[in-house]
């Protein structure tokens, strides 16, 4: 079974459910609103239609859909990260490579045991699959319209160009994959930045609000980077127990295909409880990921984001303090004092912008990091109650079923009542 | 490569739906519980605010099914009546034992979601095209889960639709299962016509009002079908003498089904459920008519055994130091019956004498074709932790296994009418003091010699070739066969269940540390404090997922391996069988032999042996005879057993599941305490 075969069986059948799971949004405005509503697979490959409502006048139609892969998100992300006026904003993070690894494994894992398997193993494995195929599929597009959603309701962002023609130019934007040479530069452009950051940090920060942003910042992001381990593991083991219903259920099922009694029907019965069970549990786990998991994911990437405005401050910052002693230098020699001078003043004029729109940001990142961390902790709440709730109800229903079925001489009259 | 890939559908209309269409087939379950409700609750208009499903569904739902039963089939005629299409009904009786994707599928409760579960590609693609009663539905059971709907009268047909299919089917199938069948069987020999069912089904539609007019109902039946009449009369008859309100009973069947439909035995039944003996009358009757006895109807016979006898077996006590420690247990026992000599009494007895009791047992009744319940097995490793060991948490859990396997054990045992008979059982739970099990004690050699009796059965079996006559047997052979199969994978996987239940709490206690850590760091008050208590909930919800391992493990993954065991010991008996009918067969074998013998000897003239040659093969005459009955009588027994171990093992799985079922409904009676709890924090962070 080849697992591309797989994905164009799975492409005709994909349905984007897509449950918003990080909010970004702090303004409501309605001038350019953009979202992925549809996506498709090709291979490992996938191509988002972005989709975008606006009454800017800058965009030639007011609404219009473009195809997009993920490396225009890329290549997008990376020219905001080189323009230079932007360096004092917190730029959004680039959304990660679509990642079918677990859903590839699994189609391995069941093309290999195909000729093993009951059908009913074959069917709940390929049940499965699917489903976390297209829970994969759901978590990729969301991002990557997060990611655009990022830019539209951020008031610099909205107006760059090349955004604009990311979302507005209908052909192909040729952009290619990075080649070996330039992973190796962002490689060593990211060894050069770490070497500097610490050479950097000898730099005494003359702003009390930086050196508090920047202790939080540290701190904040190991933790949230430990969480985010600690939630993917315990998603995924609960993963694991659905995946374990769904084995049960279907090994219910092949036992009461074999069997010839009475009992069969109460197999039948059983299987279908753990059929339910796994579907809810499933639910829970899928819902904590999207709620919990992406949420704790995304703002690890945020996080890092913020560090790198922060970095690019400190740079300037240590620029700027060179830029004085190279005047002082300049002024004791008198020797180019002139050109000092502007140097001196070209720093210090940079360092201020970047440090008036840093603080901005990142006092809009606070506001915008407890939003999305309310709105999400209460919809996985909810979420949590109404599915809790559901399965108390499956299992009275059951219960009840069960405990009838049995009624009669030694029926143990259920003792649900303290429920 | 554009060919090879396909366009996914248009997008939803909005945003918001998806999740709505995620949850319906919730909303579905939400329809089945505002049902039973309904059901239950004593008049069938009053359709509750679906809110209180929620609140105090147990009360409702649960308070007491048995009282209101009698009230329950009108009920369900009314709501029967109104149900729009004639398949639903035809299907309701054709397949009475469809489950309740029935309901789902019925066209009022149109319901995408299991099919967007199991096969993502059919529910998103109705989506597309929009159609509008999913999107209504959908809409609906959202409310039922968010707030109660004010007009839910509008919704009441489908739920009362919805309850007539899950309780119509339910109720055939669930509570008197084996019923239906017997009785379904018998019309046949008298030969009414199929159609005659959807005849008077499709009468009843079209004038509903018929169940005012019993006597109406009566001749229409008799004029659509006259060939049920006599089995019709019989049941009539039958009715007489447990129920009085006949005419009532009469025009609820005839509306559902026919008269002599297995609804109408059931309503008797449930008519009469107070006094325990009364439902025996019409299973008798029914099957002193039927000529042989179905296999159904020896389980419903079966079942009927009253049994007093309680055993329980606990306070596990270390008894000794060292490697000579040994645990001992607690076995109480509380009885009427009158062959033990008190009503209550206790004795002290350790693994081995549970061991003992099992060899003896089985020395005595294996050959005969009885099935022996096997103790659990001897753990080298377990008890040596337990020996040496302090206060392990994983010796705590071998020990309590045991207790419980033993305690299982025992029931088995003496829930065995000819094993309770047993002297040595008696023994076992009266005696203060028993004589040492000596062939348990060294156990690597008992051990061994067991797998070595095990190997040469093997090889006698495969040394015999029995060439089946019974087909009872033949199949029920391959079908133990099978089923202990199925129940060494199902064990695998429950296992693999509880190791990663295991796995998922002690990811849960540390993502709850790792939680608090956060909110410690975060700057924000408010969400600082809900971090923290979000750690607090994701703690107590270990403990929940550790509770859970704990009912997987010995609700269910024990319970399999009990029927593993038990199964090995079905298949003992079946190998009693064949050597009955082996040694039959060498008997019969002998005996030509021996005729042969004689032929020479006559042939070749010599008449003083011959006598003694005629001897012989009286003696073989006496010995086939014998063989032969013995395998017959073998046979038999093996057979009783199987059909009782069957019952036995359908009723455990019933009672092991609806125990799992409850202890699931209590953790999550526990979840919805604490994420209600949680809320308010989450919605303070500002």
């Amino acid at each position: 079974v080849q697992f591309g075969a797989f994905q164009h069986s799975c492409s005709n059948k994909i349905y984007l459910l897509l449950v918003r799971s990080v909010s970004v949004d702090l303004n409501n405005d309605a001038s350019l609103v953009i979202d992925i509503p549809d996506a498709l697979c090709e291979r490992d490959k996938v191509k988002f239609t972005v989709h975008t409502k606006t009454t800017l006048s800058s965009f030639q139609k007011p609404e219009f859909s473009v195809p997009r892969q993920h490396e225009e998100f890329i290549w997008l992300h990376d020219t905001i990260v080189e323009t230079e006026e932007y360096a004092g904003l917190i730029i959004p993070p680039a959304p990660p490579k679509p990642d079918f690894e677990g859903p590839r494994e699994k189609m391995h894992k069941l093309g290999e045991g195909e000729s093993s398997m009951t059908k009913e193993e074959y069917a709940k494995m390929k049940q499965e699959l699917e489903a976390e195929y297209l829970a994969v599929f759901k978590k990729t597009v969301q991002v990557h319209e997060v990611f655009l959603q990022r830019f539209s309701s951020h008031p610099i962002f909205r107006k760059d160009r090349n955004f604009q023609i990311f979302l507005e130019y209908d052909q192909d934007l040729s952009v290619r994959r990075k080649n070996a040479k330039e992973m190796f530069g962002g490689f060593f452009k990211n060894m050069v930045k770490s070497a500097d950051e610490v050479l950097i940090s000898g730099v005494k920060e003359v702003d009390e609000f930086f050196e508090q942003e920047k202790t939080f910042l540290l701190d904040y992001s190991s933790k949230i980077k430990d969480a985010t381990a600690k939630a993917e593991k315990m998603t995924r083991s609960h993963k694991n127990v659905a995946d374990d219903y769904n084995h049960i259920s279907g090994a219910l099922n092949s036992t009461a295909a074999d069997n010839n009694t009475a009992f069969k029907k109460h197999l039948e019965k059983y299987a279908e409880v753990f059929e339910k069970l796994r579907k809810l549990e499933d639910r829970v786990a899928s819902d904590q990921e999207l709620k919990l998991t992406e949420l704790l994911r995304y703002y690890t990437r945020d996080i890092q984001a913020a560090k790198d405005l922060l970095y690019r401050r400190a740079r300037a910052l240590a620029d700027n303090e060179n830029s004085n002693k190279a005047l002082d230098k300049a002024r004791l020699k008198g020797k180019d004092i002139a050109q000092a001078e502007e140097n001196q003043k070209q720093c210090l004029q940079k360092f201020d912008k970047l440090s008036e729109s840093g603080k901005k940001e990142l006092t809009s990142f606070k506001a915008r990091r407890v939003v999305a961390f309310r709105k999400n902790l209460i919809e996985m709440t909810e979420l949590e109650i109404k599915h809790a709730k559901v399965r108390r109800l499956k299992c009275c229903v059951y219960h009840y079923m069960f405990t009838r079925q049995c009624s009669g001489s030694h029926g143990k009259p259920g003792n649900l009542r303290e429920f | 490569m554009a060919a090879s890939s396909e366009r996914s559908p248009p997008p939803f209309p909005d945003s918001e739906e998806p999740e709505l269409l995620e949850d319906s087939d919730e909303g579905a379950d939400a329809f089945t519980g505002t049902s039973i409700s309904e059901m239950d609750s004593p008049s069938p208009d009053s359709t509750r605010p679906p809110k209180d499903i929620f609140n105090e569904p147990l009360e409702d739902i649960f308070s007491d099914p048995l009282s209101n039963i009698n009230s329950e089939p009108q009920k369900k005629v009314d709501t029967k009546i109104p149900s729009p299409s004639s398949d639903e009904v035809v299907d309701l009786f054709s397949d009475p034992l469809d489950d309740d994707s029935e309901v789902i599928s019925s066209p009022e409760v149109q319901n995408p979601m299991p099919d967007l579960l199991n096969e993502p590609v059919q529910a998103p693609k109705s989506d597309v095209l929009g159609e509008p009663p999913v999107h209504k539905n959908a809409a609906r059971q959202q409310y039922i889960f968010e707030d109660p709907p004010k007009g839910s009268s509008k919704s009441s047909s489908v739920k009362k639709a919805a309850s007539a299919e899950l309780f119509g089917d339910e109720d055939e199938e669930d509570l008197f299962k084996e019923l239906p069948k017997v009785v379904t069987k018998k019309p046949q020999p008298l030969g009414p016509p199929v159609d005659v069912f959807t005849e008077v089904k499709s009468d009843v539609k079209v004038k509903p009002q018929v169940k005012d007019d019993p006597t109406d109902l009566f001749t229409e039946e008799a004029l659509t079908a006259p060939a049920p009449k006599p089995s019709a009369s019989s049941s009539s008859s039958r009715t007489n003498g447990v129920h009085s309100e006949e005419h009532d009973l009469f025009s609820e069947a005839t509306v559902e089904l026919s008269l002599d439909s297995p609804r109408n035995d059931r309503k008797k039944k449930d008519a009469v459920k107070p006094s325990v003996s009364a439902p025996v009358a019409p299973v008798a009757s029914s099957s002193s008519k039927a000529p042989s006895k179905t296999l159904e109807e020896l389980e419903e016979e079966e079942s009927e055994d009253t049994f007093d006898l309680n055993i329980s077996v606990t306070n596990p006590e270390k008894v000794g130091d060292g490697m000579n420690a040994y645990m001992a247990y607690k076995v109480s026992t509380q009885t009427s019956l009158t062959m033990f000599r008190s009503k209550m009494f206790t004795v002290r007895r350790r693994f081995s004498d549970f061991l003992g009791l099992y060899e003896k047992l089985s020395e005595k009744h294996s050959q005969n074709g009885y099935i022996v319940p096997p103790p659990p097995e001897k753990s080298i490793l377990g008890m040596t932790k337990v020996k040496v060991g302090k206060e392990d948490p994983s010796s705590a859990e071998f020990v309590e296994r045991r207790r419980a396997a033993l305690e299982r054990y025992l029931q088995r045992v003496v829930s065995h009418p000819s094993l309770l008979q047993d002297p040595d059982v008696r023994e076992f739970l009266e005696k203060e003091e028993l004589p040492r099990a000596v062939s348990t004690q060294a156990l690597s050699g008992a051990g061994f010699l067991k797998m070595l009796n095990k190997a040469t059965d093997a090889v006698s079996k495969m040394t015999i070739k029995m060439n089946e006559q019974d087909v009872w047997f033949d199949e029920k052979i391959q079908d133990v066969e099978n089923e202990e199969q199925h129940m060494r994978k199902l064990h695998i996987m429950v296992e693999s269940l509880v190791n990663h239940r295991k796995e998922l709490s002690g990811n849960t206690a540390v993502f709850a540390k790792s939680v608090a850590m956060l909110g410690s760091s975060e700057d924000n008050t408010a969400l600082s404090r809900a971090l923290s208590q979000l750690a607090e909930v994701e703690d107590r919800i270990e403990q929940i997922h550790q509770e859970k391992a704990a009912n997987d493990f010995f609700t269910f993954s024990e319970l399999l391996a009990d029927y593993i065991r038990l199964l090995g010991a079905v298949k003992g008996c079946f190998d009693q069988r064949m050597k009955a009918w082996q040694r039959w067969q060498d008997a019969e074998n002998m005996l030509q032999k021996k005729r042969e013998a004689e032929a020479k000897l006559l042939w070749a003239n010599k008449p003083d042996k011959l006598q003694q040659a005629k001897d012989e093969i009286a003696e073989w005459e006496a010995k086939v005879t014998q063989y032969e009955r013995e395998f017959e009588r073998i046979s038999a027994t093996v057979r009783k057993e199987v059909i009782r171990f069957d019952k036995e093992k359908a009723r455990d799985f019933k009672r092991q599941i609806i125990k799992y079922l409850e202890s699931l409904l209590n953790s999550q009676q526990q979840l919805i305490k604490y994420w209600e709890a949680f809320l308010p924090e989450a919605k303070a962070i500002a």
